[in-house]
């Protein structure tokens, strides 16, 4: 999904939202990276249609509680879309059951046509609410965040050394793109062309590993030993404790409901 | 007692020509030295040898008193000199100003507490409390390089080795490095490139020709 996340805007917040994020901006990141989870456990548990619906409309409803510009975020939700597509388009034609509707010589069956409708619907619910919740964090704080709930500490690093050098990397990039069309480069279908891109992906991965040797030398000599403190402080208030109640009794009402339907 | 001695150090970048060929220096409490050369003269890689980040070939490295060889020796060189890479990316590497200065306390036993004070105290010293909060990649080049020099001073060395702080520093920077070098107590190994400010810091000048170092004439 890179396209969809220009240089302009690395956190959602950034699209020219309300800075503070609305009522949730102020919820501790580690519950709404849980609430995220809790949500897209329960949504993906489900499958009853009007379930997934009321999910989705739970999710519609953190966006607008979140303040986020509605155009953008919803452009990103789609552009998940583009990658169940082809799947959403195959399964009516596919699955067995009751014929629906034919084109050419493919029949559609309603049930079919029921799973895509659902596979659609928790994609697209799940897709919306760490969105809102987990997306609009700065990339740091996600890090800290997840650091604090014990989340393996090298995929923290990994995370954490991704958000400091990816800029690093781009920038060299674009000094290798500009230096490369200050020449007179400009890429076509030709061999020339994809020789050319292939030294320049080359040469940046030698970069990027020599540079890596160097940030670790650095490490070193300040005493790195296997472990990054951070210092980041997060404690729970009152406004988390409101948001992860809240956000439990919603769920509570969404499971239930799918329990009892599954029930009668 | 020499703070460093180098003797007769060769060094050869695997699969390249030596380039180190029986450099040898000595570093006396307080000194200040500059380092001159040619690019690829290996100015860079006595710095590194210096603090054990690169093993030489032959010769010896003894740092404040003693023998150097194996990297656990150099545990206690790397607190003790502390090493400002060329680029300032390879440097900082935390996501906040802050914390990439706490991480050298961190890492020698510090509290977190303590380590957060040292890091207010060097900012303070330096001037730059307004970027105690910034997001490292976001800083500009010149902030850059002033951070990587707190983070270097929050360790508290003894010796500090410079590789090439000026590059690509603007005017007002560059003079705002030598106001700050200049008030420092530390002794001072300095690679640079740069006439005036070479003059400004370190007077004693060892050119590194041919692999090795000899005094700087004319």
């Amino acid at each position: 999904m890179g396209h969809v996340l220009t240089q302009a805007q690395k956190a959602l917040r950034e699209t020219g939202g309300d800075r503070a994020g609305g009522v949730l901006g102020g919820v501790d990141p580690r519950a709404r990276i849980l609430g995220a989870c809790a949500f897209a456990l329960v949504t993906v548990l489900c499958d009853w249609l009007p379930v997934l619906l009321a999910a989705l409309a739970l999710a519609s409803m953190l966006l607008i509680l979140s303040r986020l510009p509605l155009r953008p975020t919803l452009r990103r939700m789609a552009a998940m879309d583009g990658f169940i597509l082809f799947l959403l388009v195959l399964l009516p034609f596919t699955a067995p059951g009751d014929p629906a509707f034919a084109i050419w010589a493919l029949t559609a069956t309603w049930q079919g046509l029921e799973q895509a409708a659902q596979i659609a619907v928790t994609a697209n619910a799940v897709v919306l609410a760490l969105l809102v919740l987990v997306g609009t964090m700065e990339p740091v704080t996600l890090g800290h965040a997840l650091s604090r709930l014990r989340t393996p500490e090298r995929l923290v690093h990994l995370l954490m050394f991704t958000i400091r050098y990816i800029e690093v990397l781009r920038a060299e990039y674009l000094r290798l793109r500009q230096a490369m069309r200050a020449r007179g480069f400009r890429p076509a279908n030709s061999l020339h062309s994809y020789r050319s891109l292939g030294y320049l992906v080359g040469m940046m991965l030698v970069r990027a590993v020599e540079r890596s040797e160097r940030v670790l030398g650095a490490m070193k000599c300040r005493g790195f030993s296997g472990r990054i403190p951070l210092l980041e402080t997060l404690r729970y208030g009152p406004r988390d404790a409101a948001f992860a109640g809240g956000l439990a009794l919603m769920l509570a009402g969404l499971s239930a409901t799918e329990i009892a339907h599954a029930a009668f | 007692m020499p703070l460093f001695e180098l003797d007769h150090i060769h060094f050869a970048y695997p699969g390249h020509a030596p380039i180190l060929r029986g450099a040898g220096l000595t570093l006396e409490a307080g000194q200040r030295l500059a380092i001159t050369g040619a690019n690829g003269a290996g100015k860079s890689t006595l710095l590194r040898i210096m603090v054990g980040l690169l093993v030489p070939d032959r010769g010896t490295v003894a740092a404040f008193g003693q023998v150097r060889r194996a990297e656990a020796d150099f545990h206690e060189v790397r607190r003790r000199a502390g090493l400002v890479f060329q680029d300032p990316d390879d440097q900082l590497f935390c996501p906040t100003v802050t914390e990439d200065i706490a991480f050298g306390p961190l890492n020698l036993g510090k509290s977190r507490d303590e380590a957060l004070a040292i890091a207010e105290d060097v900012l303070t010293r330096l001037d730059l409390t307004h970027l105690r909060e910034r997001v490292t990649y976001k800083l500009s080049g010149g902030e850059k390089r002033l951070v990587t020099l707190a983070t270097v001073l929050a360790m508290e060395p003894e010796v500090l080795l410079l590789d090439e702080p000026t590059n690509a520093l603007d005017e007002d920077n560059a003079a705002r490095l030598v106001e700050i070098l200049t008030a420092l107590p530390q002794a001072m190994v300095l690679v640079s490139h740069d006439t005036r400010f070479r003059a400004q810091i370190a007077p004693d000048s060892l050119r590194l020709n041919e692999g090795r170092l000899c005094p700087e004439t004319g």
